[in-house]
């Protein structure tokens, strides 16, 4: 802390330590895979966890260290000047404000708990030392997306991000089905990346336009008051772009229920807790351009509105464990951008947090009960697991209660928090959505947990006998994330019942301050109808499917088209697999096979035998000759020259 | 700093073609050693240069000049820029590399091989350095040689078509542009002259103008290649050894973009607006283009081959921009292309070379049997698909950002490049390396060698570096690049010569006999002075800058008919 510089409103305070941060897992990946191998699995397993846990403990410092510095000042650690070139600067510069804060200490420490599981997850897996390269790979990529302090290095952790989501997903590319689902997924990512460059163009351009051309967040939001609505509009939507592919929301989730062919604490880890937030962190980072695009601002509520009620009806009818918690975290992801949407920025991000406990426990359960039974998937193939593994039964159930929004446990108050929000920013509509979203969250998820762990076993018989809890290693994660999914929320009471919103107002420096216009008396009722509603969902969900999954032949008879429609995710995939795929399939095939080898080549080919035909007509010119030859040049660059001389001078 | 350096830059490989002339066609050993190691001292050489290399400069330096014909103006006058040293390193990088893998894929005269890329060396480097444009084009002509011959005998089936389609398709753009040459050359005022440093600045009238970028822009576009004067590439890399290949995408495509560096933008400011456009649309089309028809091919190589007609797309997109961050970023992705394609040619080669056969079907799962080659393989992947932190990402982020200032709906189209490059690379990744190894043939694949990871281990870590710490490269070329865009805005500096020339009929034939006293030669060349600092000038400093470069001269183009008598 020598140097001071000032930016903006806000002090940058120079800690030339945030780059350890990202730093120790990259350097923990470059071990791994060069002679990770070689060097052995305690070996791998010790780096992969003792880089993670490094960079939480700089965290844990950084955040000390920001309290320290006091209100209106950041932490700034600029590494080097990455690009400059033709006008365009772009310093790799890290930053730790309030926002990055909350986001690393998530990276970190959920990040912590998942490699130690993994560590007892890939106990048997030959192929470790890639596993735990590609998982430290992203951690740091993680990092640096959450450090960056301009678009440009949160972009290079974007799409850091994204690649190691892509090499995780197809860890196990032997099976066809597993490599094209890592493939969709970076795919589908780039049409959001594209959306991403785009919108930092424009912010480029229209900063150069106002005499400073800049991608940094600060002069971002700097620039952002003084732009006009349309550009403002422009920039915002292009982002937004880029937040519904890395975030999974409507028309780009499709790749994240394929994402789960991954090991399960990579679900955990990238597909719930850190890397599928990243939208909603980026929405938060420019929250000054989001406020000066108002009609983004609504498309934004919407879409999050829509996706997770839509995710929701989705979820209740999958019988994957894992499909069934992947479209839970689209329709949670979708709560996230409501908040957003609604301006309610604190409480997204408060959810983000809550999020990222409850899921991150529940992939892991879901791991767990995948690991004891040896690949099985299938809820309908198991139930009566709580007698064999007690710590998963119990940690799921936290899990499960968490998410499902009862009161008491953390996501019962951020997603209070964001409804009570959506319900006073006048949304009505919005806010209906998401509490029968809440209440249809409570019953997919207990469907999920009383066919997982109560009742009779209904799967192969040797699988449940060898079915055992699972090693320390994986349930010491449990109960951590446990805790964690039951006391998180208390770090962000509302005031309406006696806190104090630590949460909301620890980030106020970044997004500024949200507060709430109805009275008490009116948030407490929108607090009880979610609650009822939830609690609903669970006890029906409850009572329909202690015995079995018997219930579901019902719907889908009564509900055919329903019930396949729902199965199949309103069949988005199926209509973009046949008209984008196939359609660009299909004109690139006309494009090679008849553009470019019947017309072009065509053509050239045509030409080259005229003129052939003309040169046999002309053989007798090949004297052989050198002198008829030079002679012929002379003429020849004479007539060129006075051509030229006569026709192209005019 | 030796007298005469990039003298003998050029001229050490074709002296090193002479010697391995004389040594017996079974010493292979002995002839692929002298040849490396000849294609070594030029690299060496050239670091020199760039070590010495005042960057803060925009203007031609290592400046050699000497008569060549006095009498029409053309002289033997070589230097280089910012611009053409990052592609003069280029180059004397990738040639022993080139030379160095030969002993795996060229089983069958080698010495004359040997000899072919040595020549092709020489013919390269000396196109990059001419700075007299009928020098230039005797180089550009002489490239055509050997590279006709690498094809046509060391080739593939259909190895004769390949080659002498690809003359073809070049001479077909090459001689307008000699006659554009020629037309500049004796339009110079005071009397004929091919330099450079005379040609730029000089005032045409607008249908010369137009017409003479139209011939230069031309020739230049099948060399890049630009849709839809593309579809010699696909032939020739397919037919080509994976030497030929490397050398091919490596530096020789690069020949059509740096060609539009050094004469379209400088030399025709007023007809910039009316082709750049138009460039920059079919850049846009060969971009979409070039990878919708990658994304359905069966060959690895035709793949890549197409690959590349998109990735140039990107280059000259950013050429098109005329914007200094979008140029630069052209000047940086010519590296990164390079380096990248040069490096999926060797990868492709490598695995011909094991199985024989190129098509996408017969592999599958090779991860599993070759995990360095895959994980190699991957690494050049991602580069060419662009991600950050690799070297691909720098320059197509700064391509399309001064594309989109230019136009940014051809740059939004663009950017859907970003997506499609994906899309066929990772696909053709995907049935390469991944599903399971059920293929009987590739049971028995075995790893890289030492030797093939000696040629793989430069450009992997070169693709780090240049992602990860661009600073030198575009500190090299930024001042060179602004002093183009000087040009190219039509702002000829005082200090420029170059004058209004009058052109009435048959006044240049009269000019190429008589005026030839008129003809200087100047040791140096006398470049718009630059005060040292193009990064200052247009970096901070918003509009002004970074802003899309109109023609603000009013009255150049508009021919001063006899005012200059």
């Amino acid at each position: 802390m020598v140097e001071t510089q000032h930016i903006a409103e806000q002090t940058a305070v120079a800690a030339s330590f945030l780059r350890y941060i990202p730093l120790a897992p990259l350097l923990a990946a470059a071990i791994h895979m060069t002679f990770g191998a070689r060097a052995g699995r305690p070996f791998v397993n010790v780096i992969a966890c003792a880089a993670v846990a490094l960079s939480f403990i700089f965290s844990c410092r950084a955040v000390l260290e920001l309290a320290q510095a006091g209100g209106g000042t950041f932490l700034l650690d600029p590494v080097y000047t990455w690009i400059d070139a033709g006008g365009l600067t772009v310093d790799l510069a890290f930053r730790i404000d309030q926002l990055s804060a909350v986001m690393c200490m998530i990276v970190t420490g959920v990040g912590f708990l998942i490699h130690v599981y993994s560590t007892g997850y890939m106990s048997h897996d030959a192929d470790f030392a890639r596993f735990f390269g590609y998982l430290n790979l992203f951690t740091a990529s993680m990092l640096v997306l959450v450090l960056g302090d301009s678009l440009p290095v949160m972009f290079v952790g974007w799409e850091g991000v994204g690649l190691c989501s892509y090499l995780l997903i197809g860890f196990w590319y032997e099976d066809p089905a597993k490599a094209s689902a890592g493939k969709k997924a970076f795919v589908v990512n780039r049409v959001g990346d594209a959306g991403f460059l785009l919108g930092m163009f424009v912010l480029f351009w229209a900063g150069a336009e106002s005499g400073h051309a800049s991608l940094r967040f600060a002069d971002v939001n700097a620039l952002a008051p003084g732009l006009s609505a349309g550009v403002a509009a422009l920039a915002a939507a292009l982002l937004f772009v880029g937040a519904t592919g890395k975030s999974a929301q409507i028309p780009l989730f499709v790749w994240l229920p394929d994402a789960m062919a991954g090991p399960t604490p990579v679900s955990a880890l990238i597909h719930a807790a850190t890397m599928v937030t990243a939208g909603i962190y980026m929405v938060a980072r420019l929250n000054v351009l989001y406020l000066a695009a108002p009609g983004v601002m609504e498309v934004v509520a919407t879409i999050g509105g829509l996706t997770a009620f839509g995710a929701a009806t989705v979820a209740i009818v999958q019988n994957d464990i894992k499909k069934v918690l992947a479209y839970s975290t689209v329709s949670q992801l979708g709560y996230m951008f409501l908040a957003l949407g609604v301006g309610a920025f604190g409480a997204a991000l408060f959810h983000v947090m809550t999020h990222a406990f409850f899921k991150a426990l529940l992939f892991l359960g879901a791991g767990s009960v995948i690991h004891a039974l040896h690949e099985e998937q299938d809820i309908r193939n198991m139930g009566g697991l709580r007698a064999k593994m007690p710590i998963t039964w119990i940690t799921f159930a936290v899990g499960t209660a968490a998410i499902a929004g009862v009161p008491g446990l953390s996501g019962f108050f951020s997603k209070d928090e964001i409804l009570a929000s959506t319900f006073d920013s006048g949304h009505w509509k919005l806010w209906a959505l998401g509490v029968l979203t809440a209440g249809m969250t409570a019953f997919y998820m207990t469907r999920l947990f009383v066919l997982t762990f109560q009742g009779e076993y209904r799967g192969k018989r040797e699988k449940y006998e060898a079915a055992e809890e699972s090693p320390l290693t994986m349930t010491s994660a449990l109960i951590v994330l446990a805790v964690l999914a039951a006391a998180g929320g208390y770090l962000g009471v509302p005031e309406v019942l006696g806190g104090s919103n630590f949460f909301a107002h620890y980030l106020e420096p970044v997004i500024g301050h949200h507060a709430l216009h109805m009275g008490h008396a009116d948030e407490i009722a929108v607090m009880l109808i979610s609650v009822v509603v939830g609690l609903g969902g669970i006890v029906i969900a409850y009572r329909l499917y202690a015995n079995g999954p018997g219930p579901d032949a019902t719907f889908a008879v009564s509900g055919r088209g329903l019930h396949g429609t729902l199965g199949n995710a309103y069949y988005l995939d199926t209509a973009y697999d046949r008209f984008v795929v196939g359609g660009i399939g299909a004109l690139a095939q006309v494009l090679w096979r008849f553009v470019d080898v019947v017309v072009i080549d065509g053509i050239a080919n045509g030409i080259g035998r005229a003129t052939a035909a003309l040169g046999g007509s002309w053989r007798h010119w090949s004297t052989g000759n050198v002198q008829h030859y030079a002679f012929s040049i002379l003429v020849g660059v004479a007539v060129l020259m006075l051509a030229v001389a006569l026709g192209v001078a005019r | 700093m030796d007298s005469a350096v990039l003298t003998w830059i050029v001229a050490i490989p074709a002296l090193g073609a002479l010697l391995l002339s004389v040594i017996p066609e079974q010493a292979r050993t002995i002839l692929r050693s002298i040849a490396v190691a000849v294609a070594a001292i030029p690299f060496f050489l050239a670091l020199r240069v760039w070590n010495a290399f005042d960057t803060s400069n925009g203007g031609f330096q290592f400046v050699e000049r000497s008569e060549w014909i006095p009498q029409f103006g053309i002289s033997y006058f070589v230097g280089v820029d910012g611009i053409s040293l990052l592609l003069v390193l280029l180059t004397v990088f990738l040639t022993p590399l080139v030379l160095y893998s030969s002993e795996d894929s060229i089983h069958q005269r080698l010495k004359g091989y040997l000899v072919s890329v040595l020549l092709l060396e020489t013919a390269m480097l000396g196109t990059l350095v001419s700075l007299d444009a009928i020098l230039f084009y005797a180089f550009w002509e002489l490239m055509l040689v050997p590279m006709f011959l690498i094809i046509g005998i060391w080739g593939g089936q259909r190895r004769i078509y390949a080659a002498i389609k690809f003359v073809l398709f070049t001479m077909v753009g090459s001689l307008p542009m000699l006659v554009a040459l020629i037309y500049l050359g004796f339009h110079h005022l005071d009397g004929p002259s091919f330099a450079l440093t005379d040609l730029y600045g000089i005032q045409l009238t607008q249908t010369a103008g137009l017409w003479c970028c139209f011939a230069m822009l031309l020739a230049f576009a099948i060399k890049v290649p630009m849709w839809p004067l593309h579809t010699w590439l696909p032939d020739a890399h397919v037919e080509a050894p994976t030497g030929g290949s490397v050398i091919l995408a490596g530096v020789l495509l690069k020949m059509g973009t740096y060609g539009v560096v050094r004469f379209v933008i400088p030399l025709f400011p007023d007809a910039l607006p009316v082709f750049m456009p138009w460039v920059a649309i079919l850049a846009v089309v060969g971009i979409v283009y070039g990878a919708l028809v990658a994304m359905v091919q069966e060959d690895l190589k035709k793949l890549v081959a197409y690959s590349s007609v998109s990735h140039l797309g990107f280059v000259m997109l950013g050429l098109a921009s005329l914007t200094a961050v979008g140029v630069s970023g052209s000047v940086y992705q010519m590296l990164n292309h390079g380096i990248s394609t040069g490096a999926l040619f060797l990868l492709v080669g490598m695995i011909y070379e094991r199985r024989h056969t190129r098509e996408i079907a017969a592999f599958g799962g090779l991860w599993k049997k070759l995990p360095l080659y895959a994980s190699a393989f991957l690494i050049v992947t991602l580069s060419s698909i662009g991600l950050p932190g690799l070297n691909g990402f720098v320059g197509e982020f700064m391509i399309l950002l001064g594309g989109f200032r230019a136009d940014p709906v051809t740059a939004a189209i663009a950017t859907s490049g970003v997506i499609l490059g994906a899309v066929y690379m990772l696909w053709m990744f995907q049935r390469v390396m991944f599903g399971p190894l059920d293929k009987m043939e590739n049971r028995v694949l075995e790893d890289l060698t030492p030797r093939e990871i000696i040629v793989l281990a430069p450009l992997i870590a070169l693709i780090f570096v240049m992602g990860v710490y661009p600073k030198p490269f575009l500190d090299t070329m930024e001042a060179s690049v602004a002093t183009t865009l000087t040009y190219a805005s039509g702002q000829v500096p005082a200090t420029s010569r170059a004058r209004a020339v009058t052109s009435t009929d048959g006044d240049c034939l009269e000019a190429a006999g008589s005026k030839v006293a008129g003809c200087t030669i100047t040791a140096e060349p006398q470049l718009p002075a630059h005060d040292g600092n193009g990064h200052g000038a247009n970096a901070h400093e918003g509009k002004a800058g970074v802003g899309h470069l109109h023609s603000e001269d009013p009255h150049a183009g508009h021919a001063h008919e006899g005012s200059a008598h």
